[in-house]
C-alpha cells in the first residue's frame, strides 16, 4: 500500500524519508515540486498527483509535506488517514510536531515509523500501544538511558495488542485519578455583506485526558443529547449504547485522546456572537479606497469574547494601508494582501473599530473583485451550541476520579462575504 | 506485483551508483566522510551497548536524511544478536533497508532471525518474522516460506498477523509462491480474531482477489467481526466484502418500481391482516415473485451500518461506497447524513474564499448537481458571488458552472445568459473570455431569439484579447450570419487587418467565418475572403496553409473542383446540434468509489474491477458453516429464532481467546429489513426502528464484553476474580437498572408519549401481566393516556404497526372522546414472538399522529406455569447441556432471605414460584407467551452471600437475557 513517505518543509527541503519496501529514489518528489509550485499556496497543492510510475499522495500539516509514494490501487482517504494519523502521533510524542522536533527526535520518529507500517500496511497506530512500543522522550529518561544505556524501546508485546481494547495498556496506575474533558466547539458561518447568516454550523469535538487507574469503564451523559446530529467516535466507544441510550460509553485510552467529533447542522440555528460592520470602498479615481470596520457583541450568552482577530483578504492592486485602530494592533502585509487587526478582548462598553484609507497602484482601475473578511474569536466557558455534560459515572473502579469539563467555543472557518448580488436578478 | 518492474528500474539505478556519490557532502571532503564512518564502525565493534546505541541512532539519522551508510553494512550486521532491544531494532532497521544491495553479507543474518522465530516472547517471535520476511532476497525464499507457514499456526494471533503481513511481501519477491501462499491465506482468513483479519484480507487482496470461493466460509464471520477489526482493516474487509456481495447476491435495484411497494407489504404478508385490498395486492406482487434480499445481503448492510460513525474518514467513505454499490436505492440515503451529499445539505457547499482550489472546484461539481427549478434562484445568487472571487480559476469554473445550469434547467437560461452578457462588460479579461465561451454554447441553443446578443459580442471582438473567447466570437458570427447581416462583413473586414497577428485558433476561425460569409454574402465579401485565404496560403502553421487550401477548393467554383463544390453551403451551414455542457467528473462511474481509480478516473495498477451483479444468484449455501445451518427461509419466524440460537452455538462466541466474539449479533433484527428499507418513512418511525433493533443487539454485546472481560481475567488469576466480576457486571448495568427493575411489589409504568411530545397528550404503559383474553399468544400493555391539552382529543387509535414479521398486534378500540384533564386506560395485546424486538406503531388523534413503540423487558414475555416440584425436576432435566445456565453471584447487601429473592425475581420476570424442599433453593416457573417454552429459574443460596442462578429454557437468547436482568435485580 504505502511505499513511501517523504517529509518537506515550506521551502521545499526534504529532510526524511522512509521506505517501507524496496528503496524509491527520491527524484519521484520532483513531481510534487513542480505541483507545489504551481499551486501557490500551499493548500492548493492536489492531494493526488500522478507521475509515471507512481502516486504521490500527500497532505499538508504544520508547514510540512507529508508525501507518500503509492504503486497500487489503495483508497486515497485510507493513505490521507493514514498520514494525518502519523503526524498525530508526531504531536502526541513530541508536543507538537514541526520540522524541529522530528528532526531532534529522528531516531524516535524512525522507530515510530517502523511500528506503524508493516511492508505499507498499518500496524500499530494507537497511541498507548505505540507508548508501550517506543516510550515517548523525557528529560529525564534520556538522561537515565544515556547513563544506564538502558533503552527507550519495550521488550514485550503491547498488551493492548492482544485484547479486545487495544486503545488502552493494561496495569495503568495513578496516584491521582483524574479525567477532564474539553468541549470544543468551532462555527462555520458565511454571513453575507449585511451579516445575515447565509449559512452556518458547528462542529464540535471533545478531547479527553483521562487519567485513570486499572479499567475503568466511563459513562457520559449530556443534559441535550438530542442536539447531536452527525456524530463520529473514538473507537472505544459503545456505538449501541449511543443508538440506544444517547449516552457515551466507554473504556479509555490512557491520556489525551480525541473522543468523539459531532457536527451540529444548518438546520439548527446557530448564535453568531459577534456582528462585523464593515464598508471598504475604492474610489473610481485617485487610486485609493476606504476601510471602515466595527465589531460588537451579538448572542454572546453573556461571555466574553476574546482573541479577537479579523482577517481581511485585499485584492491584489492594495499597496498599502493607512488606518487607525481604537482597539487592538493592525498589520497589513503588502505580500500576501493580507490586513490583520488583532483586537483581542471585546468590551462592550467601547467597541473596537478600524478605519483609514488604502492606497491602490496608482493608474490600477478599481478592483473589482471582492475582499474577504474572515474572523476568529473564543469564548471561554461556552458552547455555543447549548450542549451540556450531564454526568460522568465511572464504573468497575473503586477508587474517587477527579473529574472536569471545560467548554470553550472558536470560530472556524467564520468569513463575510463582502459582496453584493448586483450581477444577475434572478426572479424566486 | 506487475509494477515492480518499472520500479526496480529507479531502484537499480541507485544502486549502482557509486556508494559515497549520494552523499552531498562528498567530493572534497569524501575522505574525512569515511573517517566519520570509521568512528561508527570503531564505536559499533566495542562492548559497551550505549556506544553501540549511539552509532545506530548516528546511522538511523543518516538514513532518514537519505544519506549513504551501506558501507557500514559489515559492522552493522554484526550486532544483530546484539543483547540491547534498542540496538536490536536499529540494526532491523539498518537491514530492512540495506540487504537488497548486500545480499550475501545480509545472509550472514539470516540464523539469527530463524532463533528469533523460535523465541518465546511473541514480540521476538513476530519481528523476527517481519524483518526475516522484508528482506528482499531471493535466496531465502524457502526459509520464509516455511516462518510464514510456521507464524501462522502461531499460538500468539499478533505473531498470526505478522505472517498475513509477510504473505505479500513473500509474493512480490517470488510470485512463484502463489499457490503454497494462497494455502496459509486460506488458514488464516479462518482465524477467528479480529488482530488477524484485516491483515490476511489485506494479503488475499494483493495476491488472490480472484479467489472469492476463499471467503465463502468466511463471509459471515467476517461481518461480524468486522466492528471489533482495527479501522484501517475495516476499510480493507469493507472493500474487499463489496467486490464479493456484487458476485453473489442479486442487485436489489432490479426491478425498482416494484421493489418499493413490494419490500413494503411483502413483509407484512404474514400479518394477520383483515384488510381484503392488501391481502389481493400481496398475492399479486408474489405471483411476479419479488426480490427478496439475500440474508447475508442484508447482514453486511446493517453490520458496517454502524461504521458511519468511525472516526476514520476512510471507513466511513468504505461504508458510503459499499452503501452506494450495494444498498436499495431507498437506503442509500442513510450515507447522505455522514457525506452530505444531497440536496438540504446544499447550503454546506457554499463556498469560501479560504477553501483549498480542488475544494472549491469539487463543491462547485456537487451545487451544479444539486441544482434544480426548485432552487436555482439560491444557487444562481450563490454562483454570482463567487464571479467576484479573487481567485480567477475558480471564477471560470463559476462561469462554466451557471452555463451547465443553465443548459440543464431550462426556466432560467434565459436570466442565466442575461447574466452572462452583463458579465460582458467585466474589466477582467479572463471573466469576459470565459463568459463568451459559454455564451457561444447557449446561444447554440436557440440562435433565433438571440440576435441582439450576438450583435453585442460582436462588438466586443474589438476589446477581447483572450483567443478561445474571440474565437468564440467569429465562431458565433458564421454560424448566424444571417441574423447580423450587417454586422458580419465588417467584423471579417478587421479581422483580415489584423489577421497575422492573431492567434492560431483565431485564424482558424476567421477562414471559417470568410468561408461561411462567401457562400451567403459573396457579393460583399468575395475579395475580402480571398484576401484571407491568400494571407493564410502563406502562414507560418501549416494547419492554417492546409485549412485555406481545402477551403478554397471546397467554396470557389473551379473548372478543377468536384462534386463537393455544389455542397459547400450544405457543409458549412448544417444545423448542427447544440453541445451538451458536461461535468467534468462524468464517465467516472464504473471505477468503485472511493478508489484511486475513481479519483483519477484513470485504472491504476492493481484495481479490481467491481464485477456487474449476476442474473441469477449463486448457491448462497455457500456461506454456510455448519452443516445443520440450513438456508434459513425467511418469511417465518420460526426460521429467524432457530437462527439464534445458532448464533450462540457458533464456536468463536465462545473463543477461548476471546478475544473474537462478535459484538453486534449475526442476526439481530433480520426481519426488519424489509420495513427498514421504506423510503416514505418519516424521521422518527426509522429512529424508533433503529433503536428497537440496537438495543436488542446492544444488550447482547455487554453480554458479550462481560464475557471476554470474565475469560481475561480468568486466565490470569482463577480465583478470588468472583466477587470483583459482579461488582463490575452491576455497574455495567447500572442503567438498565433503572429501566428493567419493577420495585418490589408495584408495576413498573413506562413512558410511551412525553406530555411535551405528545403536545399535551402523556401516554404511559405497564405490562399488566393479565392473561390477555382476546388471543392467549399475546402480551397484555395496559395503556394510559392523560390529556394535558385545554381541548378534546378525539379518535385515539393505533394506525401503521411496523412489525417484525411475525409479531401481532390487536389494537384497543378507538378512543372517541378524551374530555381535558381525564387519564383513560386501556388494554392491547401484542405477539412479540418471545424477542425483546419492539413493537412500533403510530398513535393518531384526530390532528395528529405520534411514532411510538414499545419494547418489552424479557421478564415480560412470559406467563407464570404452575409446576410441582417434582415435574420441574423433570422438565429441568429435559432441558440441559446448551438449554442450561448457570451464573454464579454475590447477593446484593438486601438480598438478606429468601423472601427478597422471591421478591426480586418475580419482579424481574412474570413466572410463580415452584414449591421447594429446601430452604436453600428458590424455584419458578413459567413459559414463554407466544410459543409456550418453559422457562425454569432456581436460585441457589449458599454461605456467606454467594449464590448460584440456574436457568433453564429451550430458547437460549431468552435464557440469557433472563439470567442478566435476575443477576442485576439479585446483585443489588
Amino acid at each position: 500500500m504505502i511505499h513511501s513517505l517523504f517529509l518537506i518543509n515550506n521551502a521545499g527541503d526534504l529532510f526524511l524519508e522512509k521506505h517501507w519496501k524496496s528503496v524509491i529514489s527520491r527524484s519521484v518528489c520532483d513531481y510534487f515540486f513542480e505541483a507545489r509550485e504551481k499551486a501557490v499556496e500551499p493548500d492548493n497543492v492536489p492531494p493526488v498527483i500522478r507521475t509515471p510510475h507512481h502516486y504521490l499522495i500527500n497532505i499538508y500539516r504544520e508547514k510540512i509535506f507529508f508525501v507518500s509514494v503509492i504503486q497500487t490501487e489503495v483508497p486515497p482517504l485510507f493513505v490521507i488517514e493514514f498520514l494525518h494519523r502519523v503526524a498525530e502521533t508526531f504531536q502526541d510524542y513530541f508536543g507538537e510536531c514541526s520540522e524541529t522536533t522530528i528532526k531532534d527526535n529522528v531516531v524516535i520518529v524512525y522507530e515510530l515509523l517502523e511500528e506503524m507500517l508493516d511492508n505499507g500496511f498499518p500496524l500499530a497506530t494507537e497511541s498507548n500501544i505505540l507508548k508501550e512500543l517506543i516510550r515517548p522522550p523525557t528529560i529525564l529518561r534520556s538522561m537515565v538511558n544515556t547513563i544506564t544505556g538502558s533503552s527507550n524501546v519495550g521488550e514485550t508485546l503491547p498488551t493492548g495488542q492482544l485484547s479486545n481494547i487495544p486503545w488502552r495498556r493494561a496495569g495503568v496506575k495513578y496516584t491521582n485519578n483524574e479525567a477532564y474533558f474539553d468541549v470544543v466547539e468551532e462555527i462555520d458561518a458565511i454571513l453575507d455583506k449585511s451579516g445575515t447568516t447565509v449559512f452556518a454550523e458547528i462542529q464540535g469535538v471533545i478531547d479527553a485526558c483521562v487519567k485513570l487507574s486499572g479499567m475503568p469503564d466511563l459513562t457520559l451523559s449530556f443534559m441535550n443529547p438530542r442536539l447531536l446530529d452527525d456524530v463520529s467516535f473514538h473507537p472505544c466507544v459503545r456505538y449501541k449504547r449511543w443508538e440506544s441510550e444517547r449516552v457515551i460509553s466507554f473504556i479509555p485510552p490512557d491520556g489525551n485522546f480525541q473522543l468523539m467529533s459531532y457536527h451540529i447542522s444548518a438546520q439548527n440555528l446557530v448564535a453568531i456572537p459577534i456582528y462585523v460592520k464593515q464598508n471598504i470602498s475604492f474610489f473610481e479615481t485617485g487610486s485609493s479606497g476606504r476601510l471602515d470596520i466595527a465589531v460588537g457583541p451579538k448572542q454572546t450568552m453573556g461571555k466574553t469574547v476574546e482573541c479577537l482577530v479579523v482577517t481581511v483578504h485585499m485584492p491584489k492592486v492594495v499597496l498599502s494601508a493607512n488606518l487607525s485602530a481604537t482597539q487592538g494592533t493592525y498589520n497589513y502585509d503588502p505580500v500576501t494582501k493580507i490586513l490583520l487587526w488583532d483586537i483581542g478582548k471585546l468590551n462592550p462598553q467601547k467597541l473596537p473599530n478600524l478605519k483609514g484609507s488604502l492606497s491602490l497602484q496608482s493608474g490600477a482601475p478599481k478592483p473589482e473583485e471582492n475582499p474577504s473578511l474572515n474572523i476568529d474569536l473564543k469564548i471561554q466557558q461556552l458552547a455555543i451550541s447549548g450542549l451540556k455534560v450531564n454526568r460522568l459515572d465511572m464504573y468497575g473502579e473503586k477508587y474517587k476520579p477527579f473529574k472536569g469539563v471545560k467548554y470553550v467555543t472558536k470560530a472556524g472557518k467564520f468569513q463575510q462575504r463582502l459582496s453584493e448580488w448586483l450581477l444577475v436578478h434572478t426572479e424566486v | 506485483m506487475s509494477a515492480s518492474s518499472a520500479f526496480s528500474d529507479e531502484k537499480g539505478g541507485s544502486a549502482s551508483e557509486p556508494e559515497y556519490g549520494h552523499d552531498p557532502a562528498s567530493g572534497g571532503i569524501f575522505s574525512s566522510d569515511y573517517k566519520r564512518h570509521d568512528d561508527l564502525k570503531e564505536m559499533l565493534d566495542s562492548n559497551k551497548d550505549s556506544l553501540k546505541l549511539e552509532a545506530m541512532k548516528r546511522i538511523v539519522a543518516m538514513i532518514a536524511r537519505g544519506k549513504n551508510a551501506s558501507d557500514l553494512f559489515p559492522a552493522v550486521v554484526k550486532n544483530v544478536a546484539c543483547k540491547n532491544i534498542e540496538v536490536k531494532k536499529l540494526v532491523y532497521v539498518y537491514l530492512v533497508r540495506y540487504a537488497e544491495e548486500q545480499q550475501d553479507l545480509a545472509l550472514l543474518s539470516i540464523s539469527t532471525f530463524q532463533r528469533g522465530l523460535k523465541d518465546p516472547n511473541q514480540l521476538i517471535r513476530a519481528s523476527a518474522l517481519r524483518v526475516l520476511s522484508s528482506i528482499r532476497v531471493t535466496i531465502i525464499v524457502p526459509i520464509m516460506m516455511l516462518a510464514i507457514k510456521e507464524a501462522a499456526s502461531d499460538m500468539s494471533p499478533y505473531v498470526r498477523k505478522t505472517a498475513a503481513h509477510a504473505i505479500p511481501k513473500l509474493h512480490s519477491l517470488d510470485p512463484e509462491q502463489k499457490d503454497q501462499l494462497i494455502e496459509v491465506i486460506e488458514k488464516l482468513l479462518a482465524d477467528k480474531t479480529t488482530l488477524v483479519a484485516g491483515s490476511v484480507v489485506m494479503a488475499f487482496e494483493e495476491v488472490c482477489p480472484d479467489r472469492i470461493d476463499l471467503i465463502h466460509k468466511n463471509y459471515r464471520k467476517l461481518c461480524n467481526l468486522l466492528i471489533d477489526v482495527e479501522e484501517w482493516g475495516q476499510v480493507v474487509i469493507i472493500n474487499m466484502l463489496t467486490r464479493y456481495a456484487r458476485t453473489q447476491f442479486l442487485n436489489p435495484n432490479v426491478n425498482e418500481s416494484l421493489l418499493e411497494e413490494s419490500s413494503e407489504k411483502a413483509f407484512y404478508a404474514s400479518d394477520d391482516e383483515e384488510d381484503e385490498d392488501k391481502k389481493a395486492e400481496v398475492t399479486t406482487l408474489e405471483k411476479r415473485k419479488p426480490y427478496v434480499m439475500d440474508p447475508d445481503h442484508r447482514l453486511l448492510l446493517r453490520n458496517t451500518k454502524p461504521l458511519l460513525q468511525s472516526r476514520n474518514a476512510a471507513v466511513v467513505m468504505a461504508v458510503a461506497q459499499l452503501y452506494f454499490h450495494l444498498a436499495p436505492k431507498a437506503e442509500v440515503g442513510i450515507i447522505a447524513k455522514a457525506l452530505g451529499m444531497f440536496e438540504p445539505y446544499l447550503k454546506s457547499f457554499y463556498i469560501r474564499s479560504t477553501d483549498p482550489t480542488q475544494i472549491k472546484i469539487l463543491k462547485l461539481e456537487v451545487l451544479t448537481n444539486l441544482a434544480n427549478e426548485a432552487n436555482i434562484s439560491t444557487i444562481l445568487r450563490e454562483f454570482q458571488t463567487y464571479i467576484k472571487s479573487m481567485d480567477k480559476d475558480f471564477v471560470a469554473a463559476s462561469i462554466q458552472a451557471i452555463g451547465r445550469c443553465a443548459t440543464n434547467i431550462g426556466e432560467v437560461r434565459d436570466t442565466c445568459l442575461n447574466g452572462l452578457v452583463q458579465l460582458l462588460s467585466n474589466r477582467d479579461e479572463l471573466v469576459v473570455a470565459e463568459s463568451v465561451v459559454v455564451i457561444k454554447k447557449l446561444l447554440q441553443m436557440q440562435p433565433e431569439q438571440h440576435s441582439d446578443i450576438i450583435k453585442h459580442m460582436a462588438k466586443l471582438i474589438d476589446n477581447i484579447q483572450v483567443p478561445m473567447a474571440r474565437a468564440s466570437i467569429l465562431w458565433l458570427i458564421g454560424e448566424y450570419c444571417e441574423h447580423v447581416p450587417k454586422i458580419a462583413p465588417d467584423v471579417l473586414r478587421k479581422m483580415a487587418k489584423s489577421f497575422t497577428n492573431e492567434e492560431d485558433i483565431v485564424k482558424l476561425q476567421i477562414i471559417n467565418l470568410a468561408a461561411k460569409l462567401y457562400l451567403t454574402n459573396s457579393k460583399q465579401t468575395k475579395l475580402l475572403t480571398q484576401y484571407v485565404l491568400n494571407l493564410a496560403k502563406y502562414d507560418q502553421n501549416y494547419d492554417i496553409r492546409d485549412r485555406a487550401r481545402f477551403i478554397r477548393q471546397l467554396i470557389v467554383p473551379t473548372d478543377k473542383s468536384g462534386a463537393l463544390n455544389k455542397y459547400a453551403k450544405k457543409l458549412f451551414l448544417a444545423l448542427k446540434p447544440a453541445p451538451v455542457l458536461e461535468s467534468p467528473f462524468k464517465d467516472r462511474d464504473h471505477f468503485q468509489l472511493g478508489s484511486l481509480s475513481h479519483l483519477l478516473n484513470a485504472k491504476a495498477a492493481g484495481y479490481q474491477e467491481l464485477p456487474d451483479w449476476p442474473e441469477s444468484a449463486p448457491d448462497p449455501s455457500v456461506r454456510n458453516v455448519e452443516v445443520k445451518d440450513s438456508i434459513p427461509d425467511w418469511s417465518k419466524c420460526s426460521s429467524r429464532k432457530d437462527r439464534k440460537e445458532k448464533k450462540v452455538e457458533k464456536p468463536f462466541y465462545s473463543d477461548s481467546e476471546g478475544e473474537s466474539g462478535p459484538t453486534e449479533s449475526a442476526d439481530s433484527g433480520n426481519c426488519g429489513e424489509s420495513s427498514a428499507s421504506g423510503s416514505d418513512e418519516s424521521g422518527s418511525g426509522s429512529e424508533s426502528e433503529e433503536s428497537r433493533e440496537e438495543t436488542e443487539s446492544e444488550e447482547e454485546e455487554e453480554d458479550e464484553e462481560e464475557e471476554k472481560k470474565k475469560r481475561k481475567k480468568l486466565d490470569k488469576t482463577k480465583a478470588k476474580k468472583q466477587a470483583e466480576e459482579s461488582a463490575e457486571r452491576c455497574a455495567i448495568h447500572t442503567i438498565h437498572q433503572i429501566r428493567t427493575i419493577a420495585p418490589s411489589g408495584s408495576i413498573k409504568m413506562y413512558e410511551l408519549l412525553h406530555r411535551i411530545t405528545g403536545e399535551g397528550l402523556a401516554v404511559e404503559y405497564c405490562f399488566s401481566r393479565q392473561p390477555f383474553s382476546p388471543d392467549p399468544n399475546m402480551v397484555a400493555v395496559q395503556i394510559q393516556f392523560t390529556n394535558n391539552t385545554n381541548s378534546e382529543t378525539k379518535n385515539l387509535h393505533i394506525e401503521d404497526p411496523r412489525l417484525q414479521s411475525g409479531m401481532r398486534i390487536r389494537e384497543f378500540a378507538e378512543i372517541g372522546l378524551q374530555p381535558t384533564g381525564e387519564s383513560v386506560t386501556v388494554v392491547m395485546g401484542i405477539d412479540f414472538c418471545d424477542s425483546t424486538q419492539a413493537a412500533n406503531f403510530q398513535l393518531c388523534t384526530h390532528t395528529r399522529k405520534f411514532f411510538v413503540s414499545i419494547q418489552p423487558p424479557v421478564g415480560e414475555l412470559m406467563t407464570p406455569t404452575f409446576l410441582t416440584e417434582n415435574n420441574f425436576k423433570k422438565e429441568q432435566g429435559k432441558l440441559m447441556g446448551m438449554n442450561e445456565i448457570l451464573e454464579k453471584l454475590t447477593l446484593g447487601e438486601k438480598c438478606v432471605n429468601e423472601h427478597v429473592i422471591v421478591e426480586r425475581v418475580t419482579a424481574t420476570a412474570n413466572l410463580s414460584r415452584v414449591p421447594c424442599g429446601s430452604d436453600k433453593e428458590c424455584r419458578f416457573a413459567g413459559k414463554t407467551v407466544s410459543s409456550g417454552c418453559l422457562v425454569l429459574v432456581t436460585v441457589t443460596t449458599k454461605e456467606g452471600g454467594g449464590a448460584q442462578l440456574t436457568v433453564n429454557c429451550e430458547k437460549m437468547v431468552i435464557g440469557t437475557m433472563l439470567v442478566k436482568d435476575i443477576l442485576q435485580a439479585l446483585s443489588q
